[in-house]
């Protein structure tokens, strides 16, 4: 059965559709990759699967039931990485991930400080993130992933600022992830690395080539 | 799946990091204390330093400027957690959003009401008020401010994801306080024509009551519509 079920979702925001009757299925084993354009809805869709947003039509499910049902549930299966990642700028990485481990993933400091060190963080555990540099600041939001048991992970850009051997050991996680049954449904502008089980859902009209104008015109 | 939190964890969770983000910036602590002490240090210099004045107004410019004082501080709430983030994962929590923040309430009470009311007695002397009196501005501040900073919390929730935040904060929370204002500063006062306060006192003890159980589920709600239309 699929985890996830989206059905006729529809959003419109200032009076401008971003989707409608949108679709899908998101099953155990599955890394969807949400396409399209800035401005196509990718975040506000993201959002709304998160229970973030409200202002939609459509219904969603959760395990074969109702989202409004079993929220509790679904939220204890949630790991959700927002293009804000919810990093404080005044506490050191391992009291970040501390305050969030204690609400979404008990865990104990040595695993917290493991899970740092898989990030390549292993050194900056007691420095400000204010004074770490932007990818830094967004692997320690990515420690998170290291941690989490969570069946179903929802990434918002959680690439950006990320360097290239960062992006090819997150490619592995998720691959991982995939492996064991779970579920991650993101955004990124990257192309991403995963044979297999990676399927892609595109949003907003292609990107049209811009016409070229004729010669005659431009004099 | 993870294990559902027990909800006292969370609450004291929640607690330490708050209490761990304000210490880590003092400054703004700073603010509404500073406020307070120079707002009713005006008073003797620029209305009246006679005893008889001071001694009957000063229990009320304690109590106005106390309100104020809070009123200053209330936007930073959930600001800071809005602007980077941290309220989505909040709100994501399977925990119920009424444990955290009635933490973030009482970490909020703690820099700012607490502060107010050890403040309070070295004014009250400044404004001739006999010990009694102090003692009893003290007890009112006690179980007013946690009302304050409570229903405070629902403004600063509804306002939290708009720009001109501060100035709603007030108008749509100054209603509310002026009952709290009323009888604070009217305990005291009642006292000095040697009436008895329990009255007052009961109803103080009342608002704080109500607002303990009612504020933060409304806050709570107004964050999730302020997180919706974000």
């Amino acid at each position: 059965m699929a985890l996830l079920r989206v059905e006729r979702l529809t959003c419109e925001r200032d009076d401008r559709i971003l989707f409608q009757d949108l679709s899908f299925e998101v099953g155990s084993g599955e890394v969807i990759q949400i396409e399209g354009p800035n401005g196509a809805g990718k975040t506000t869709l993201l959002k709304i699967l998160g229970g973030l947003l409200q202002n939609w039509e459509g219904e969603l499910y959760w395990k074969g039931q109702p989202m409004s049902e079993v929220r509790s549930e679904f939220l204890a299966s949630l790991l959700y990485i927002g293009h804000k990642p919810g990093v404080k700028a005044v506490l050191s990485p391992l009291e970040n991930l501390r305050a969030w481990s204690a609400l979404h993933e008990p865990a104990t400091d040595d695993k917290l400080m493991a899970a740092l060190a898989r990030v390549r963080l292993a050194g900056y555990e007691y420095v400000p993130c204010g004074s770490l540099s932007a990818g830094q600041q967004r692997r320690v939001a990515l420690a998170r992933l290291y941690l989490s048991q969570a069946p179903l992970w929802v990434l918002d850009e959680a690439f950006t600022a990320i360097d290239r051997s960062g992006v090819e050991q997150l490619e592995a996680l998720l691959a991982n992830k995939a492996q064991r049954g779970g579920a991650v449904i993101m955004t990124t502008h990257h192309a991403l690395n995963l044979p297999g089980a990676l399927r892609k859902i595109r949003l907003g009209k292609a990107q049209e080539a811009p016409e070229v104008l004729e010669e005659e015109d431009l004099l | 799946m993870s294990m559902p939190q027990s909800i006292s964890s969370v609450f004291m969770a929640i607690l330490r990091r708050d209490m761990l983000l304000a210490f880590r910036r003092r400054q703004d602590l700073a603010n509404p204390l500073v406020f307070f002490v120079i707002a009713v240090s005006l008073f003797p210099l620029g209305v009246s330093p006679e005893k008889s004045f001071l001694a009957e107004a000063g229990a009320g410019i304690v109590w106005v400027a106390a309100l104020l004082a809070t009123l200053l501080s209330l936007d930073g709430l959930f600001r800071s957690d809005f602007e980077d983030g941290s309220l989505e994962q909040l709100v994501l929590s399977p925990s119920p959003l009424y444990a955290i923040v009635l933490a973030k309430i009482l970490v909020h009470w703690l820099v700012t009401g607490l502060p107010l009311i050890l403040l309070s007695p070295i004014l009250g002397l400044m404004m001739y008020l006999s010990s009694d009196q102090i003692v009893l501005l003290g007890l009112t501040l006690l179980l007013g401010t946690p009302v304050l900073s409570l229903v405070g919390a629902i403004g600063a929730a509804l306002t939290v994801g708009l720009r001109v935040g501060g100035v709603l904060i007030s108008l749509l929370v100054l209603p509310l306080y002026i009952p709290v204002l009323i009888f604070g500063a009217g305990t005291v006062n009642a006292a000095a024509s040697g009436l008895s306060v329990a009255g007052y006192l009961a109803l103080l003890g009342a608002f704080f009551m109500l607002a303990l159980v009612l504020a933060p589920l409304a806050a709570a709600a107004a964050l999730r519509i302020s997180m919706t239309n974000s």
